[in-house]
């Protein structure tokens, strides 16, 4: 059980994400030396020049309060893996965060078919970049995952994708990042086929957001899980953010929908609406007036800075960011839990 | 006479093509409207799932992207990309893609990646995402753009998916055994692929629209000598686009 107590050193005019998480601590002795804010997972697990990880997928269960915290801490040079990936991307990318970036593709589906600053930093060349598929990345992490040296595929062939190359052999030197792009070699079980051999994905650490999170560490993933789970398992390090942290009893009770036994995870960050603006199935609809109007300034360098300093630099805590959204748009998107998103929506 | 959008026309000639029993992969925008109203007027027996791992939702409402939680709701399995590329690809299946691109070629290649140099782009584009893996993997292939010179070229800026490649057998001989582009539906028509060569010609022209239009819009020579005009929109099929695939007019209205 939580005791939703309040702590004693409580107090008003303090850091009111931090007296959130203390609160939790608790109840939680089995996760207390993981429980702790984004402003910590950040600092302790996330360094200039890391390879990061970023869970969900366009416009769904991104994790917003760590990406915000990422640019709030000013942490540069990271090398971003990913397959299909939306917000958190785009405004890490913005924010001058990244270096690099292996990616299958850049988008929020309608609120931006090309996500704005990957496209400015492409076009730019302010970024080191290199195009996979969207298979091709998941089976890299899958083969991160299991240890496998490579993974083997035929997808890609034909394509600019393995005709082309992104990165330098001087970025090809460095740590964790593949010393080829792909080989391409004969199939030793049938003479007359090339396969195309991948390289596996071992980022430094993987970020998810998960629904539930157990008193005992356990995660649980509402809907699809997308590659977030060989995402976490090929990582050295893994934070998760979470809606909702829930007793043992009630994750255990069906273990069949968790995801992630609790030694998988190093950091768990309790952030409810922590994917705002996008969804989070059961929880919350993504927001389109959000997204929209993130799309209309973020075509705009100066507009960008606006936006960064009003919803990330200029928000000390996640509540003072919810009360920014405000409850009338945080009732509007949520979800109807026996639908998993909120129907009838606007979402012009 | 009916006022229909080209929206609304692309995906009920892209709808048609689908036959009960196929599997079919939804990309995002038009190729979503598409999928909906194959599932809703032509094909109640197909099955629509999404890269990002949803297999036959309810889509009570239309998706706005893959990830969209629309497409984890009343499905049959919810599950992520590898189970997704599991079932594209899979031998017992007939599969169909439905996939949106920037440029096409005369073979049915694909370029959703970026116009101009792949290091120094015009234009940089979304990427990939699974278009290149079901271009490959799919039994069949359906393309959505908008029918334009810059699109329709002679060479792709960059060849993201592969089609027939360059014709004939060359797809095969890349080792994609199964598969192909088997239509492109444009605003102005339906183009189809010739069975030896492999390349594109005019299969059908929208009401209303000339086959001079489209040689005009189209940045290579195509063949138009077997083009008939397509069967227009009903009252019956628009009144089930509007009311019930899209009642809020999200991808039907362009």
């Amino acid at each position: 059980m939580i005791v939703l107590t309040m702590p004693a050193r409580w107090n008003p005019d303090r850091h009111r994400l931090r007296s959130l998480a203390e609160t939790k601590m608790v109840g939680c002795p089995e996760i207390a030396d993981k429980l702790m804010t984004a402003d910590e997972a950040v600092s302790r697990f996330i360094r200039d020049g890391c390879q990061l990880a970023i869970g969900g997928f366009s416009i769904t269960r991104n994790p917003m309060a760590i990406a915000y915290e990422i640019v709030r801490q000013r942490v540069r040079d990271l090398h971003i893996v990913c397959h299909s990936h939306g917000q958190a991307l785009d405004v890490l990318i913005g924010a001058g965060c990244v270096k690099r970036l292996e990616i299958a593709y850049g988008g929020n589906g309608r609120y931006a078919p090309t996500c704005v600053r990957f496209r400015k930093a492409v076009e730019r060349s302010e970024i080191q970049f290199e195009d996979y598929s969207n298979f091709q990345i998941s089976l890299r992490f899958l083969a991160g995952s299991l240890g496998m040296p490579f993974i083997p595929s035929r997808s890609g062939l034909g394509s600019d994708i393995l005709g082309l190359d992104g990165f330098t052999p001087e970025v090809r030197a460095e740590p964790k990042v593949a010393c080829k792009k792909y080989a391409k070699v004969q199939n030793p079980f049938r003479e007359d086929e090339e396969v195309v051999l991948l390289p596996p994905l071992t980022p430094d650490v993987s970020v998810i957001h998960a629904q539930y999170v157990g008193d005992d560490g356990t995660v649980r993933i509402k809907g699809l899980t997308f590659v977030d789970v060989e995402q976490a398992k090929a990582a050295d390090a893994v934070i998760v953010t979470c809606e909702e942290i829930v007793p043992r009893s009630f994750i255990r009770e069906d273990p069949d929908q968790n995801c992630l036994p609790a030694f998988f995870v190093d950091a768990i960050v309790k952030v409810p609406y922590g994917a705002h603006p996008t969804a989070c199935f059961n929880f919350y609809d993504y927001d389109p007036m959000h997204l929209n109007m993130y799309h209309q300034m973020a075509a705009d360098d100066e507009r960008f800075e606006e936006y960064l300093d009003a919803w990330v630099y200029g928000v000390r805590t996640w509540e003072e960011y919810l009360e920014k959204v405000g409850v009338d748009r945080l009732l509007e998107i949520k979800a109807n839990p026996t639908i998993g998103y909120a129907p009838g929506l606007v979402r012009k | 006479m009916l006022e229909y959008s080209d929206n609304e026309m692309m995906a009920l000639a892209a709808g048609r093509l689908v036959r009960n029993g196929a599997i079919v992969f939804a990309g995002t925008g038009v190729s979503m409207l598409a999928t909906t109203a194959a599932k809703r007027i032509f094909a109640p027996g197909a099955v629509i799932f999404f890269e990002s791992g949803g297999i036959d939702p309810s889509l009570s409402e239309i998706p706005m992207a893959v990830a969209d939680p629309r497409v984890m709701s009343g499905t049959s399995v919810n599950s992520g990309l590898i189970d997704a590329f599991s079932i594209a690809g899979h031998r017992r299946f007939h599969t169909i893609a439905f996939l949106g691109a920037a440029q096409i070629d005369r073979y049915g290649n694909l370029n959703s990646t970026c116009i101009g140099d792949y290091f120094k782009p015009a234009t940089r584009f979304s990427g990939s995402g699974g278009s290149n893996d079901v271009a490959s993997f799919a039994s069949e292939v359906i393309a959505f753009l908008r029918h334009e010179k810059r699109r329709f070229v002679e060479k792709l800026d960059y060849l993201t998916s592969v089609g027939w490649y360059r014709g004939s057998d060359s797809r095969k001989k890349l080792g994609l055994e199964r598969g192909g582009m088997t239509a492109v539906v444009t605003n102005l028509g339906v183009l189809k692929f010739k069975d030896d060569s492999k390349e594109m010609y005019l299969s059908e022209y929208f009401p209303g629209v000339s086959i001079d239009r489209i040689i005009e819009n189209t940045g290579f020579e195509i063949d138009t000598s077997a083009a008939v005009e397509a069967a227009a929109p009903t009252a019956e099929q628009l009144t089930i686009l509007r009311q019930e695939v899209d009642p809020q007019h999200l991808i039907c209205h362009a």
